[in-house]
């Protein structure tokens, strides 16, 4: 692995520092062990490095906002080495821990931890450092309980776990500083409401603790700011963090693929620019070759070997590759061994794996800000541009990559939404701080509402939540008996076993992973010898796979996996076996995780853009003939808008939206309009949705209907239809049972299921599946089915958007009505994966199945019975 | 459909009516499974008896029984019955009212209180067919069992669902787990294959409507 050297940054000429809040002095001079150390590199500290460590000194809680390169680490850690050569304030009350570092990746911590050590050692200060995560053993785990170092590295499930100890108090007691790297990744996600929490307790255990974000560039640095300051609610000011905030160095160097290759209309593989990537490659030293899921990145790794005549060194990098095979593809990186690597969100954060030239970006890059942060994945120095090549899939994503690469040379970001704490994360802190010790509710409600994401939990909220922690939070009061927490005689609350602690401690944090299934190829003795059924033996470990995406597969089945076209043999306990397939055109797997729609900050873009033709200039030609067609045969929506066509093709009466609200929202969309259709006669029969347009295809004459009066366009498209409708709709759709899921693990409903006990779970768990039907039927009010709503709205489901979309066009539907499929509506008329409507697609496939065996068994009639 | 000669329906309520006798057969209702896991500390809903018994309730109203056989496991552990609400009790009684009803003991029950109503009995026989919790190994005649929670995969055209079925042959036929907290075995387990020694068996999978009958080349493992 490379390293992220603890330097002020390299060959940096202009910083500047813009401050506020804080108009303090710099410090004059460094302790003489750090000015010596920093002498002898030949570096001078920077000013942003010397006015957190004035910060530090004020004692107030500073964000720092820099782009990659500008020494942020260093400038984190340096008030803590600087206290060091300090004489101490008395002997500690504790157990001696001073900084805690946390960051979101345990690699990225134990990367810093091999980079602070050297500098420490060479100023001669003593201090020991140390990382904690889920890696390190549990001997060493125990120790740091009671000996911690003085400087800690860890993760926010592991400043969970040590907030739970008996211990806590002592532990950190001595706690001064709390470094947050890549705080912008952590703070609008349920792990950053969990370490909020956990913020909020430090700061009860160690008063007056100082707090230091570390940031890339965001949109609105106010919530980062707030979320580091603890709140109070007797104020009706939010209180704010102060900043520092560094302008980013020389502008990145983004183009957008030009090629002699023909656009695609939807395809999503950009298989059509592999000879222009691959050159691309080759004309650099290290590229990243950045895709949106595994699928694609599967695909791209595939595409780029089969045209990889030269056989430039090109490696594959996602997260459902087996660890071990990861680290030697980042070792190779930082050796310099490799010319490419090709990578999903993995290589997103922090680390530098070496000296990286060119990002490539397939397709398009969804988000503003995710952008601009893998584009910084190239080039650490901070006067160099970072230089970036975008491959847009399809025409559609060839608009998206202009308005992304428009909003990077504005310095453009997406907004993060400014999120409310989850209640099932809150119940499982409340547990928390009950493993620890006896809690009073009135203390500890006024200690979570510290926390921004918390701030205005109302007493009654906090009181279900601490009830659904105890009992579960029944409207039926059947479980008092068996609370798993219970009143002091002092009227506080306190555990009722040590069990709940285990318990506790087996289910803590957020990241409720889908289940993975190991993938192996099967074993000499099994894949050769004798003919007829033999054992599956299990050979090397080639990764893993979703399980649901591993449910849908048979015996025989091709998929690639790692780079290799894999058969799929059979299964055994939770793994599947599979041979190397020979195929030349492997069946590919469809990975459901791991796509972010569209943000809603570049939908705007590209709405903007298609409504201004004299914008067009900056397409390529085939794009711009493209949209031009589109205004001779039908229009273009306004910026404010909604295009809605109706044609006839293909044998079916279609309806096409072009919403431009990403895929999530348009699927929510899709299902609920469909109803709607249904009941107005229309007979839909599917529909489907991409990040910018919703298609409907059905048998009802829908332009007919329009004309006539029978269909209103503006009825149909209200916002009421987000009430019964999705309500009906949420009671069967698997997203809502997969969110409510997440939901009850975090809050430990349900339990995790944990590595080598799935076996023989028949009677010993409780789907959560089964959960959800019996709350909602019983108990629709219960606390865990809100916070499941409230997930999915902003989440899967993508409702609140859909909501604001809804609201928008309200009075600014466009309709028309075509003889044929216009220009725009080609590439969603051309992609795949139709979904079968209605709630009766499964019993119809039931019936399918029951059919085509009585067909196969020459009976005629497939009636099921009663 | 016949076992062993005689004539049954599967019903998609995941019950057996042998309309000969006028008996209604449900397979491991595991009452009160919700509050054996907050004895342990894990806060289940504690709705699942009550859930069960409107189900129940319900196919009882559709095929007005005379006899109703439990096939075993009704309790999901030995204090199940210690922790019924009074509701659920008396919804039993209810039920019971007017009708023959059959305790079988199963290994989460093997002992059933006079308390809740009903006989109690190991197996029970119906015509040749013989009714136990537990189905046996080896060849037989005539048996209807519960036990094993079978459930099918169902893979088609890429898409699949896993519900409960009723799995059997000629002679034996395994039910579908009745409880609204049970899961599935599925039934291409090494479990399954040794009750139908022959690797033949009809997997009849449940809908919301109706119960289809699947063939072997669209059921999936896990």
């Amino acid at each position: 692995m490379a390293t992220r050297p603890l330097r002020p940054s390299s060959g940096a000429r202009r910083r500047d520092v813009a401050r506020s809040q804080s108009s303090r002095p710099l410090p004059t001079a460094l302790p003489s062990p750090i000015a010596n150390w920093f002498a002898a590199k030949g570096w001078t500290p920077r000013p942003h490095q010397l006015a957190l460590l004035s910060q530090a000194r004020a004692r107030r809680s500073t964000l720092l906002i820099a782009p990659t390169g500008a020494g942020k680490t260093l400038a984190g850690f340096l008030p803590s080495l600087v206290a060091a050569t300090e004489p101490q304030r008395g002997e500690g009350k504790g157990a001696g821990l001073k900084t805690l570092y946390i960051s979101p990746l345990k690699a990225l911590a134990v990367d810093v931890a091999r980079n602070l050590t050297g500098p420490i050692a060479e100023m001669e200060l003593g201090l020991k450092v140390e990382t904690r995560t889920g890696d390190t053993p549990q001997s060493r785990r125990t120790r740091q309980r009671t000996r911690p170092p003085e400087i800690l590295l860890t993760t926010p499930e592991q400043v969970a776990l040590l907030i739970s100890g008996e211990d806590a108090a002592y532990l950190f007691a001595d706690l001064e500083t709390v470094i947050l790297d890549e705080l912008h990744a952590l703070v609008p996600s349920k792990r950053g409401d969990l370490l909020a929490l956990g913020l909020a307790r430090l700061r009860a255990l160690a008063p007056g603790l100082v707090l230091t974000g570390l940031s890339a560039t965001v949109a609105r640095p106010t919530e980062l700011r707030a979320w580091l300051e603890p709140q109070t609610t007797a104020e009706l000011s939010i209180r704010l963090a102060d900043v520092i905030a560094l302008s980013g160095g020389a502008k990145p160097d983004v183009t957008i693929l030009e090629t002699e290759a023909p656009l695609p209309w939807a395809s999503h593989t950009a298989r059509y620019a592999v000879p222009d990537v691959l050159a691309a490659i080759a004309r650099h030293r290290l590229a990243i070759v950045f895709v949106n899921t595994r699928l694609q990145a599967e695909l791209m790794f595939h595409e780029l070997w089969k045209a990889n005549e030269a056989t430039l060194p090109i490696a594959l990098h996602h997260g459902s590759l087996d660890v071990a095979q990861r680290r030697k593809v980042e070792a190779a990186m930082a050796a310099g061994k490799l010319r490419a690597v090709v990578a999903t969100s993995t290589l997103d954060l922090g680390i530098d794996w070496g000296d990286v030239d060119l990002v490539i970006h397939i397709g398009a890059p969804k988000g503003a800000s995710r952008l601009i942060q893998r584009i910084g994945r190239a080039n650490h120095r901070l006067d160099e541009p970072s230089k970036a090549l975008l491959v847009p899939a399809n025409r559609f994503e060839v608009l998206e990559c202009r308005a992304a690469l428009e909003a990077a040379e504005a310095g453009a970001q997406d907004a993060v939404i400014n999120r409310r704490g989850g209640l099932d994360v809150l119940a499982q802190h409340i547990l928390g701080v009950a493993c620890a010790g006896p809690f009073d509710t009135g203390t500890l409600h006024t200690e979570v509402a510290t926390a921004l994401p918390y701030a205005d939990l109302t007493r009654t909220d906090f009181d279900r939540v601490v009830d659904l922690a105890a009992t579960g939070g029944y409207a039926l009061r059947a479980y008092d008996r068996f609370a798993r927490l219970k009143p002091t005689d002092d009227g506080r609350l306190r555990i009722a076993h040590p069990r709940v602690a285990q318990q506790y401690r087996l289910n803590v944090g957020t990241i409720v992973e889908s289940p993975m299934v190991k993938v192996r190829l099967v074993g000499r003795r099994g894949a050769s010898g004798r003919p007829g059924p033999k054992p599956l033996v299990g050979g090397r470990l080639v990764g893993e796979i979703d399980e649901g995406f591993a449910g849908e597969l048979k015996p025989g089945d091709a998929f690639v996996l790692g780079g290799e076209t894999l058969r799929l043999e059979g299964f055994r306990d939770n793994e599947i076996f599979v041979s190397r397939a020979t195929a030349k055109d492997p069946i590919v797997p469809s990975y459901p995780g791991g796509r972010f729609p569209l943000s809603t900050h570049l939908a705007k873009r590209v709405r903007e853009m298609l409504a201004e033709p004299t914008r067009w200039q900056s397409l390529p030609t085939p794009v711009a003939e493209w949209l031009r067609l589109q205004e001779q045969h039908s229009a273009l929506p306004g910026p404010n808008e909604v295009l809605i066509e109706t044609f006839f093709h293909g044998g079916q009466h279609h309806m096409v939206a072009y919403p431009f609200e990403g895929r999530l929202a348009h699927q929510t969309l899709g299902m609920l309009l469909t109803r709607r259709l249904e009941r107005a006669g229309a007979k839909p029969l599917g529909f489907l949705a991409n990040d910018y347009a919703m298609a409907i295809w059905g048998l009802g004459d829908l332009s007919a209907m329009i004309a006539e009066g029978a269909l209103d366009l503006g009825r149909l498209l209200d916002e009421d239809m987000l009430g019964d409708d999705l309500d009906a709709w949420l009671a069967e759709t698997s997203l809502m049972r997969r969110t409510f899921r997440h939901c009850a693990m975090i809050a430990g409903l349900i339990e995790r299921r944990h590595p080598g006990k799935e076996k023989n779970g028949r009677q010993l768990t409780v789907s959560a599946s089964l959960v959800y039907d019996v709350l909602r039927r019983h108990d629709p009010g219960h606390v865990l089915l809100e916070a499941a709503y409230t997930d999915a709205a902003t989440g899967l489901l993508d409702i609140a958007r859909l909501g604001e979309f809804l609201r928008r066009i309200k009075g600014r539907v466009r309709h028309i009505a075509l003889q044929r499929a216009s220009p725009l509506a080609v590439p969603i008329l051309l992609e795949l994966g139709r979904e079968i409507v209605g709630g009766d697609a499964r019993e119809s496939a039931l019936r399918e199945a029951a059919e085509e065996m009585l067909r196969a068994a020459g009976l005629a009639d497939g009636a099921p019975q009663p | 459909m016949q076992v062993g000669g005689i004539e049954v329906v599967v019903d998609c309520s995941r019950a057996l009516y042998v309309p000969g006798e006028r008996t209604l057969v449900v397979a491991d209702l595991h009452l009160e499974k919700g509050s054996a896991f907050a004895v342990r500390g894990i806060m289940l809903p504690p709705y699942d008896t009550r859930e069960t018994l409107h189900r129940l309730a319900a196919v009882l109203v559709r095929y007005g029984p005379h006899h109703v056989v439990a096939l075993g496991d009704s309790l999901h552990d030995r204090s199940a019955e210690s922790r019924l609400p009074a509701a659920e009790r008396s919804e039993l009684s209810r039920m019971q009212a007017g009708r023959a009803w059959t305790w079988i003991t199963g290994n989460h029950d093997p002992e059933i209180s006079a308390g809740l109503g009903g006989g109690v009995a190991q197996s029970l026989n119906l015509g040749k067919v013989v009714l136990r919790h537990e189905p046996s190994t080896g060849e037989t005649s005539g048996e209807i069992a519960g036990h094993l929670h079978p459930t099918a995969r169902v893979v088609l055209s890429g898409a699949g669902m896993r519900r409960p079925c009723f799995i059997g042959n000629a002679n034996r036929l395994v039910l579908p787990a009745f409880g609204a907290f049970t899961g599935g075995l599925n039934v291409l387990d090494q479990a399954f294959a040794a009750l139908f020694a022959d690797g033949r068996f009809d997997v009849h999978v449940l809908g919301q409507n109706g119960v289809y009958p699947v063939a072997r080349a669209n059921l999936a493992p896990e």
